[in-house]
C-alpha cells in the first residue's frame, strides 16, 4: 500500500515546479479575481468606453461629454462643491476627532461619551441625511433646530398682538412690520380711524365687540382700531357693523412736526383708545411696529445658501465619532512615558499636546484625514436625502449628479458615465497615497 | 451603502444581458404570429413593472386580477417601482425590461421608443380608439406609430380650496382669473394668505405656469412650446410668465413667504390648507390632491374642502391641462397583447375607479362608479374635456422638463420680475436638451 499523503519524503525539500508556483497562488486568488473583474473592472472599464459615446450609446463622441462637464452650470457647481468639501470636511473631522479623542481621555464617562459620538455611524447615511433634513425645516413647528433657536429668543423678544396687520386703505401709510401711520394730520377734538386687514378672526380674544365710531374728546385725541373686514371685503376705511374691535394695540401719538412719539396707549378690549388733555397743535396717530414684531422666523437652513453647510455638518456629525475611535486607538498606543517626560521637563499641557502627542500620532492622523477625502468624495445619500428640489442645484455633488444625470429619468448615460470617470481620476492620487502608506508600514 | 447595491446590482445586470446577448441574439421572433389579441384563450407569464405602489398598486393588483380571472392560463407578476424611469433605464440598457410597463410621463416613452425599446401596440388602436379622446390616442403615437395606452389621467387643472376659509373671507369659486386675482386679495385682507405653492417640487410651479399658457397662448401655440418649434423667449411664455408673477410676487399671499414655500413640498403643501387655522385658503394642484387631503388631514368632502377648475384667462374657455400613466409594451407576446387590450376597456378603468383616487381617461366609463362628487366632477372633467392637453413638463425630453425646468422656474420663483432672465435660461436648457 502506498502512504495516503502524494508527497514523498525527498519532493518536499525541492522547489516546486514552475507551472505550480503560479497556480497554486492563482487558484486562491481566482474566486477574488473573478468577483473583482465582473463587479470592479469591467464596470469600471465598460463605463469609461461608454463615456466617449453619446447619450443613446449609438455614436462616438470622443471628449464631448467631458467638455460638457465644465459647460453645465450645475455640474461646475458640482465640481466647485466637491472642492470645497475636500478642502473643508476632511480637516474639521480630523480636528474634532482628535479633540474628542484628547479629552475623552480625561474624561470620567469616556466609554459613555465615546459611544454616544460614534453611534451616528451605526445609522444608514439615508437615514442620516433624512433625520437632518427634518431637523433643518424652516418653520419652528416642523424643525428642531430653529425650534431651539426660538424659544431661546422668545425669552429676550416679544410677539405681536397682530403680526400680518396691514392697513386697510389708504388712509393711512406705511405696511407692517414697521409703524403704520394715518396719512392726515388730527388735531385735538379730532377722531381717528385705524382700520387694519390681514387679521384671522381666531386671533382676537372671544367675546370681542363689533367696532363703533368714537365719540370726539374735548382737548383730546379720540379713535378706534378695528378689523376693517366683513365677509366679500367691505368698504375699506369705513367702521361697519360686523367688523370687529381690536384690543391690545399700542398706539403713538407723534408730533406732527418731528415726527417725535408724544404719548403712548394701548386700545382697549372695545378697541377704542384716547389721549386726553393734549397741548394744542397738530399729530400723527400711528399704530406702535411693537404690534406687528414677529416672532422669529427661524434660520433658512435648507435654502440656497445654507445648504451646503448643513449637509457638510451632517455629514461631520456621522464621522466625527469614527475618526475619534481611530485617534483615540493611536493615542492609547503611544508611549505615555514620552508624554511624562515632557511634562517633568515643564512643558505645558498645551505645549505636550502640540509637540508630543499631535507628532506622534502624525500617521494615524493621516489615515483619517485619507480616509476622509476618499469618503467626502463620494457623498452622495446625503444630498438627495436633505436637499429640497428647490435647491438641488446648490447642494449638488459630483456623485449625486452623476446619478442624477443618468439614473434619475433623464437617460444621460454618456455624460454620467464621464462624471463617474471624471470622479474616478480624482480618487486615483488619493487611493494611491493609501496604498503608498501602506507598504512602508509594512516594511 | 445603497449606492453600492447599485452599483452591484447594475454590474449584475450587465453581466447578465452579455450573457444574454451572447447566447440568444433573436428571440423576438415569439411575437410574431399572434395577431389575435383577444377572444382567444391566451397563456404564458408576462411581468408588469408600474408606478403604482402602496393603495394604488394594490388597486391595479386588483384590475390585474380581473385580467387573470378572464384569462386563467395567464400569470401575471406585478412589481410596482417608485421611480420607474431610472429601474426601466437600467433594464433596457441591460436589455432585460419587464413585459409591459406603465410610466410617468410621454416624454420617457418617447425617449424608450427613440430607443427602440418599445414594441408597436396598433393591434388594439380601435379599441382605443373607440374608449378615448383623439387627443390621447395621439399622445401614445410616436412618429405614426402608436406605442402607448393611457390607463390612469390626472387633471392638473384643479384647485382646491379650504371652504371655511372662503366663508369667513366671504367669497366665493371665482369664474375667471380676474375673480381669482380679487379672491386672493380678499382672502389676505381676511387674515389668511390664498395660496398654498410647493415649490420645493419644481413640478408645482411647471403645472402653474402650463395652465396660465395653455389658457393665455392657446393650445396651438401650446404644442409648439411643447415641440420647441417656437422659442421659449418668445412673447406668448413672457406673457404667460408675467401673468403668473401677479400670483408669486404677491409674496404676503403665499403661505411661508418666498423662502418658506422653497422648502413645502408638495404634500405639506395641500395639508397646510386644512390645518387648524389654515395656513393658506387654497392650493393649486391636480386630482390627486384629494387622495392627500383624505389620506393626511380629517377635513370632510363639501363642508371642509372642495374644488374648482383652474379659472379662464382672456375668455378662453374651459380647458384642461392633465397628466397620465401610460401603458407600453416592451416584449411583445399574445399574453401581453390581450393585457394591453383588456386595460382598454371600460371595465378595467371601473374596477380601480370605484375604489377610488383613480380618474379614468376612458371617456366609456360610467361616472356612477366613482365613489364621490368631487372625483366624479374632476374625472369626467378630465375624459370629456373639449380641449385637453397633455402636462407639457413631462412632453419635452426629461433633462428639460423633468430637471432643469424645475430649477429654473425655482430660481425665478425667487424673483417673479425677472421675466425676460427666466424666458432666457429656459430657452438655454431647451435648446440643449433638444440637441
Amino acid at each position: 500500500m502506498r502512504p495516503e499523503f502524494p508527497l514523498e519524503e525527498g519532493t518536499r525539500a525541492q522547489p516546486p515546479a514552475p507551472w505550480r508556483a503560479f497556480a497554486v497562488p492563482l487558484a486562491f486568488l481566482a474566486p477574488a479575481i473573478f468577483f473583482l473583474g465582473v463587479w470592479l473592472l469591467y464596470p469600471t472599464v465598460r463605463t469609461a468606453i461608454r463615456s466617449l459615446y453619446n447619450d443613446r450609446g449609438d455614436t462616438f463622441v470622443g471628449i464631448d461629454n467631458y467638455r460638457r462637464l465644465f459647460n453645465e452650470d450645475v455640474i461646475f457647481t458640482a465640481i466647485k462643491n466637491n472642492f470645497l468639501w475636500v478642502l473643508i470636511v476632511p480637516a474639521l473631522v480630523t480636528s474634532i476627532g482628535l479633540l474628542f479623542a484628547v479629552l475623552t481621555e480625561r474624561v470620567r464617562w469616556a466609554v459613555a461619551f465615546k459611544i454616544a459620538v460614534f453611534m451616528p455611524l451605526a445609522i444608514s447615511l439615508f437615514a442620516v441625511g433624512v433625520i437632518w433634513r427634518l431637523m433643518y425645516q424652516q418653520s419652528p413647528e416642523r424643525g428642531a433646530i430653529n425650534a431651539a433657536i426660538v424659544a431661546v429668543q422668545g425669552v429676550f423678544s416679544e410677539q405681536g398682538a397682530f403680526t400680518q396687520a396691514q392697513p386697510s386703505s389708504d388712509q393711512l401709510e406705511g405696511r407692517s412690520p414697521r409703524a403704520i401711520v394715518l396719512a392726515e394730520p388730527v388735531q385735538p377734538g379730532d377722531t381717528a380711524l385705524l382700520g387694519l386687514t390681514g387679521v384671522r378672526a381666531s386671533e382676537i380674544p372671544e367675546g370681542t365687540p363689533d367696532a363703533a365710531r368714537p365719540e370726539p374728546l374735548q382737548g383730546g385725541i379720540s379713535g378706534v382700531v378695528w378689523r376693517d373686514f366683513s365677509p366679500g371685503g367691505g368698504t375699506p376705511g369705513e367702521v361697519e357693523s360686523g367688523e370687529t374691535a381690536l384690543p391690545g394695540v399700542t398706539i403713538e401719538l407723534r408730533s406732527a412736526d418731528t415726527g417725535r412719539t408724544v404719548s403712548r396707549t394701548t386700545s382697549g378690549d372695545d378697541g377704542t383708545f384716547a389721549f386726553e388733555d393734549v397741548d394744542p397743535g397738530s399729530y400723527r396717530v400711528a399704530v406702535g411696529p411693537t404690534t406687528f414684531a414677529a416672532p422669529f422666523r427661524g434660520f433658512n437652513w435648507l435654502g440656497e445658501s445654507l445648504i451646503t453647510p448643513a449637509i457638510m455638518f451632517a455629514y461631520i456629525w456621522v464621522t466625527a465619532g469614527f475618526a475619534m475611535v481611530i485617534i483615540a486607538a493611536g493615542l492609547a498606543a503611544i508611549p505615555r512615558d514620552v508624554m511624562e517626560a515632557a511634562r517633568t521637563d515643564g512643558a505645558s499641557e498645551w505645549q505636550v499636546f502640540r509637540r508630543v502627542t499631535v507628532p506622534l500620532l502624525a500617521p494615524v492622523l493621516t489615515v483619517v484625514f485619507v480616509t476622509q477625502i476618499i469618503g467626502v468624495l463620494k457623498v452622495f445619500d446625503l444630498v438627495l436625502a436633505i436637499a429640497p428640489g428647490s435647491a438641488r442645484d446648490n447642494a449638488t455633488l459630483l456623485a449625486f449628479e452623476m446619478w442624477r444625470k443618468a439614473f434619475s429619468g433623464q437617460l444621460q448615460f454618456g455624460l454620467g458615465s464621464a462624471i463617474a470617470t471624471f470622479l474616478l481620476l480624482l480618487f486615483i492620487p488619493f487611493l494611491i497615497a493609501n496604498i503608498r502608506r501602506f507598504r512602508t508600514e509594512a516594511r | 451603502m445603497r449606492k453600492h447595491r447599485w452599483y452591484l446590482l447594475f454590474a449584475l445586470v450587465l453581466v447578465l444581458s452579455a450573457v444574454a446577448a451572447g447566447c440568444g441574439g433573436d428571440d423576438e421572433e415569439g411575437g410574431a404570429d399572434t395577431e389575435t389579441g383577444g377572444g382567444e384563450a391566451v397563456s404564458g407569464s408576462i411581468n408588469v413593472l408600474a408606478v403604482w405602489t402602496g393603495a394604488e398598486g394594490e388597486a391595479f393588483q386588483a384590475v390585474l386580477d380581473g385580467f387573470t380571472e378572464q384569462n386563467a392560463g395567464v400569470n401575471v407578476s406585478y412589481q410596482g417601482a417608485q421611480d420607474p424611469g431610472q429601474v426601466l433605464s437600467t433594464a433596457v440598457e441591460g436589455g432585460n425590461p419587464p413585459d409591459i410597463a406603465a410610466l410617468p410621463s410621454p416624454g420617457l416613452m418617447r425617449d424608450f421608443a427613440d430607443r427602440g425599446a418599445l414594441q408597436p401596440i396598433d393591434f388594439a388602436r380601435d379599441a382605443i380608439a373607440d374608449n378615448f379622446a383623439e387627443s390621447w390616442l395621439d399622445l401614445g403615437t410616436v412618429d405614426g406609430t402608436l406605442y402607448g395606452m393611457f390607463f390612469k389621467g390626472a387633471n392638473k387643472s384643479t384647485v382646491w380650496y379650504n371652504v371655511r376659509a372662503f366663508e369667513d373671507a366671504g367669497v366665493e369659486p371665482p369664474e375667471d382669473w380676474e375673480g381669482f386675482l380679487e379672491n386672493a386679495s380678499t382672502l389676505q385682507s381676511s387674515g389668511v394668505p390664498a395660496y398654498s405653492v410647493g415649490a420645493s417640487d419644481g413640478w408645482t410651479l411647471t403645472d402653474w405656469f402650463e395652465n396660465v399658457y395653455l389658457r393665455m397662448a392657446g393650445p396651438e401655440k401650446y404644442d409648439q412650446l411643447t415641440n420647441h418649434e417656437i422659442p421659449w423667449t418668445d412673447q406668448s411664455v413672457k406673457d404667460a410668465l408675467t401673468e403668473l408673477a401677479k400670483v408669486f410676487s404677491d409674496t404676503q399671499n403665499v403661505a411661508g413667504g418666498t423662502s418658506g414655500a422653497l422648502q413645502t413640498d408638495f404634500p405639506t403643501s395641500v395639508t397646510q390648507v386644512f390645518a387648524d387655522p389654515p395656513k393658506a385658503a387654497q392650493v393649486y394642484e391636480g386630482d390627486f390632491v384629494g387622495g392627500v387631503i383624505t389620506a393626511e388631514t380629517n377635513a370632510e368632502p363639501q363642508t371642509d374642502f372642495n374644488v374648482y377648475d383652474f379659472p379662464q384667462i382672456n375668455d378662453s374657455g374651459p380647458m384642461v391641462v392633465g397628466g397620465g400613466d401610460v401603458v407600453v409594451m416592451f416584449k411583445d407576446s399574445p399574453a401581453a397583447r390581450a393585457l394591453i387590450q383588456y386595460l382598454a376597456t371600460p371595465e378595467a378603468a371601473e374596477i380601480w375607479a370605484e375604489r377610488g383616487g383613480f380618474s379614468s381617461p376612458n371617456r366609456n366609463v360610467d361616472d356612477g362608479v366613482y365613489p364621490d362628487d368631487i372625483t366624479r366632477q374632476t374625472a369626467t372633467a378630465l375624459a370629456q374635456a373639449e380641449v385637453f392637453r397633455f402636462d407639457l413638463s413631462d412632453l419635452t425630453p426629461s433633462a428639460f422638463g423633468g430637471d432643469a425646468m424645475f430649477s429654473i422656474l425655482q430660481d425665478w420663483f425667487r424673483n417673479p420680475n425677472d421675466v425676460d432672465g427666466a424666458a432666457q435660461k429656459l430657452e438655454d436648457a431647451a435648446a440643449r436638451a433638444y440637441g
